[in-house]
């Protein structure tokens, strides 16, 4: 057993150079992995799991371009109703340049083979969500395309196929644990190590993208899989890279109670509705027009009251129900057979029979690393609230452009991970045709880093404990971390919550340097892979817990009950965390491309 | 002893997937049965294992059926198996 345990320890260590390194195998890396191989640029990508195992597979919905398929649309429409569903923090130069690229980007899907479903005429079909409007704020717009409710497996599934036939290395089941960077400030690849034998590579890369998706396992409960665990995130605060705009967390508001599984909003749509424990209909107080389909942060807020204030269903009076049997069994089976076998098989109830306990759950990382319209990743220095890390780019869920500010519409991922995705990968083209050349690294840079990547091998030996500080495990810490971000950064907060979240991250975040991995277990390189996991979900919860503190507002996703009000003069700017600095701030790009700005406007559906 | 102990950690991170359904059935299945599993039913849930996240979530789910018998088999024990 040792020896698998060591198998790695006295081989030499494996380098390896690429134009591009890619770290995280979703939609948002693929998709500048294949524009980068298609340039014929070498190209790496690593992925902890089997590409297509990453959790863009789990978007159902679809994708929002205005297409005008069904109904009239145009891309300003779409920008409009992004500015305003962002609560005016999204940075409006990209939201531009992403619904003005979005259907581009439809039609490039579509070519890589991509089945998006259809209309009798043949056109791609458009749902419609919500936040969508035509005509800045008037009638519903039907805005996503989607292949049935599959879309983000298509998506991954297509791209992977084209990224093979173009020739892209991957690193499948391998863990990037940290970034290379010189004193220089540039990025030069990362350290990896194989989960099956624990053998670390070193990647030289003259450019590297950062496309890890979110942290959704910060929480308890979550709609998210267990690999969403903020790793480019942890990597790039480690790097000296603050993380922006962490506090805005979304929570669905229908997530199977205590479990997490999604409910998604087409059951409401289909005439589903929530009721309090009274039996009582609750969205006809909070939203009296809309009612249950109001938006996502309006009916999370909603359901967390009735159970706040006594007035929850079950034993312990926390969750609401999610009431469908009056649809009937047909309509049920034929509309929304995938929730009903979800139910089943999870819960043994058929909601064709019986109501479905749900509660608001953790959904999606709005915030993350912070980068400009092109995916560079940038940072404050002196005067300048963004200036480029040299080499380094990021893409997707785990970056803040910021295109979703403080609330992502439905259907705004995906089309997030794509534009964004094919914008970095062409400034990567374009920055390699001036930086042809690696540039060299000092090997003490590599070497301490690889010294990090050990740090757990074989700790479990030191047991002898001579300074007898409990020795912590990785299971314990992170059971404890999910119960006090769901405590104290869930879809309520106030003052002394959040100061009493802090104080326990930061004991959390000092008991995570006492943590020793058994090194008797079978599973080792799965125990250190886990351990790294749970640094960097420390890093993110250290950075939305001093962010959602700090910020006296509410806005979109951030709740306050002692702050209700949105504050603009105040508070309409981004939140920067990071371990050197603290906390920072800086302005809102409020200046588009092309058009006129949109002006913050009080937020009604 | 190495192979085997290679072959477990194999199979717990496959049980690694993008979603969260998945995430539940799976590591439910190997933490309550897997060390119990017949050589049989261990091979047709590494099979399983190599499927596309969709399709294992419409056998799991129940959505759809295996037209292997023994993989039929296999979902069928993952699907009886209690949450604790």
């Amino acid at each position: 057993m040792s020896s698998h345990n060591a198998s790695h320890k006295n081989q030499p260590i494996e380098r390896r150079q690429f134009d591009t390194l890619i770290i995280g195998a979703g939609g948002g890396g693929l998709r500048a992995s294949l524009q980068l191989a298609e340039a014929d640029l070498s190209v790496a990508v690593v992925s902890k799991v089997f590409p297509t195992r990453s959790h863009t597979v789990a978007a159902q919905g679809g994708m929002n371009a205005a297409l005008a398929n069904v109904l009239p649309d145009n891309w300003h429409w779409h920008m409009f109703d992004t500015v305003k569903g962002s609560d005016y923090l999204g940075d409006q130069d990209a939201i531009e340049y992403m619904c003005r690229a979005a259907p581009k980007a439809v039609y490039e899907l579509e070519h890589f083979g991509v089945p998006f479903s259809r209309l009798d005429n043949g056109k791609i079909y458009q749902r419609a969500f919500g936040g969508q409007s035509q005509d800045f704020g008037g009638d519903q717009a039907a805005r996503t395309c989607a292949a049935a409710d599959r879309t983000g497996h298509a998506i991954l599934h297509s791209l992977y196929q084209q990224n093979i036939r173009a020739k892209t290395h991957f690193f499948d089941e391998y863990f990037a644990v940290d970034l290379l960077k010189d004193d220089e400030g540039h990025v030069l690849g990362a350290v990896i190590f194989n989960i099956h034998d624990g053998q670390i590579v070193v990647i030289e890369a003259k450019t590297t993208l950062l496309a890890t998706g979110g942290a959704g396992q910060l929480y308890k409960t979550t709609t998210n899989a267990l690999i969403n665990t903020g790793d480019g995130l942890g990597m790039a605060m480690r790097a000296g890279i603050p993380l922006q705009d962490m506090e805005f967390f979304q929570f669905h508001p229908t997530g199977i109670a205590g479990r997490g599984m999604l409910i998604t909003e087409g059951a409401r749509g289909e005439g589903g509705y929530l009721v309090n424990g009274d039996g009582e209909r609750l969205m006809e107080r909070y939203a009296p027009k809309s009612k249950d389909l109001a938006s996502r942060d309006v009916v999370s807020r909603a359901i967390a009251v009735e159970v706040r204030e006594g007035r929850g269903c079950g034993p312990n009076k926390d969750h609401v129900m999610l009431k469908l049997d009056h649809l009937g069994e047909e309509v049920i089976q034929k509309r929304l057979p995938g929730i009903r076998q979800t139910c089943i098989t999870f819960l043994g109830i058929d909601p064709a029979e019986a109501p479905i306990p749900v509660y608001p759950t953790a959904h999606y990382t709005m915030g993350g690393i912070p980068t400009n319209r092109y995916g560079q990743v940038v940072v404050p220095v002196k005067d300048t609230p963004e200036e480029p890390v040299q080499g380094l780019y990021a893409a997707g869920e785990c970056a803040c452009v910021s295109v979703h500010g403080a609330n992502r519409l439905g259907g705004n991922s995906l089309l997030d991970i794509l534009v964004f995705g094919r914008a970095a990968a062409n400034h990567i083209i374009d920055y390699l045709k001036e930086n042809k050349y690696h540039r060299v690294i000092d090997e003490k840079i590599i070497n301490k880093v690889v010294e990090n990547v050990k740090r757990y091998d074989l700790n479990g030996k030191q047991s002898n404990n001579p300074s007898a500080v409990p020795i912590e495990k990785v299971a314990t810490l992170r059971k404890e971390l999910k119960q006090v971000m769901e405590d104290h950064c869930s879809v309520f907060r106030n003052e002394e919550i959040l100061k009493e979240g802090v104080e326990k991250v930061e004991q959390l975040v000092q008991r995570m340097k006492n943590v020793k991995i058994d090194d008797q277990s079978f599973t080792f390189n799965t125990a250190k892979v886990e351990a790294f996991e749970l640094e960097n979900l420390m890093a993110c919860a250290l950075a939305t817990m001093h962010c959602a503190y700090a910020r006296k507002e509410s806005r979109g996703a951030h709740s306050r009950t002692d702050f209700t009000e949105r504050d603009d003069k105040s508070w309409m700017r981004h939140s920067l965390y990071s371990y050197e600095n603290g906390l920072d701030y800086k302005p809102v790009r409020t200046k588009p491309m092309s058009v006129e700005s949109f002006p913050p406007k009080p937020r009604v559906y | 002893m190495v192979d085997t102990v290679k072959k477990n950690t194999d199979i717990r991170w496959q049980c690694r997937r993008g979603m969260l359904e998945l995430d539940l059935l799976l590591n439910n299945f190997v933490d309550q049965n897997f060390k119990t599993l017949s050589q049989q039913h261990r091979q047709s849930f590494e099979l399983l294992l190599s499927y596309p996240d969709q399709t294992l979530l419409d056998l799991l789910l129940g959505n759809s059926v295996s037209s292997d018998a023994e993989i039929a088999n296999v979902v069928g024990l993952i699907r009886a198996t209690p949450f604790n």
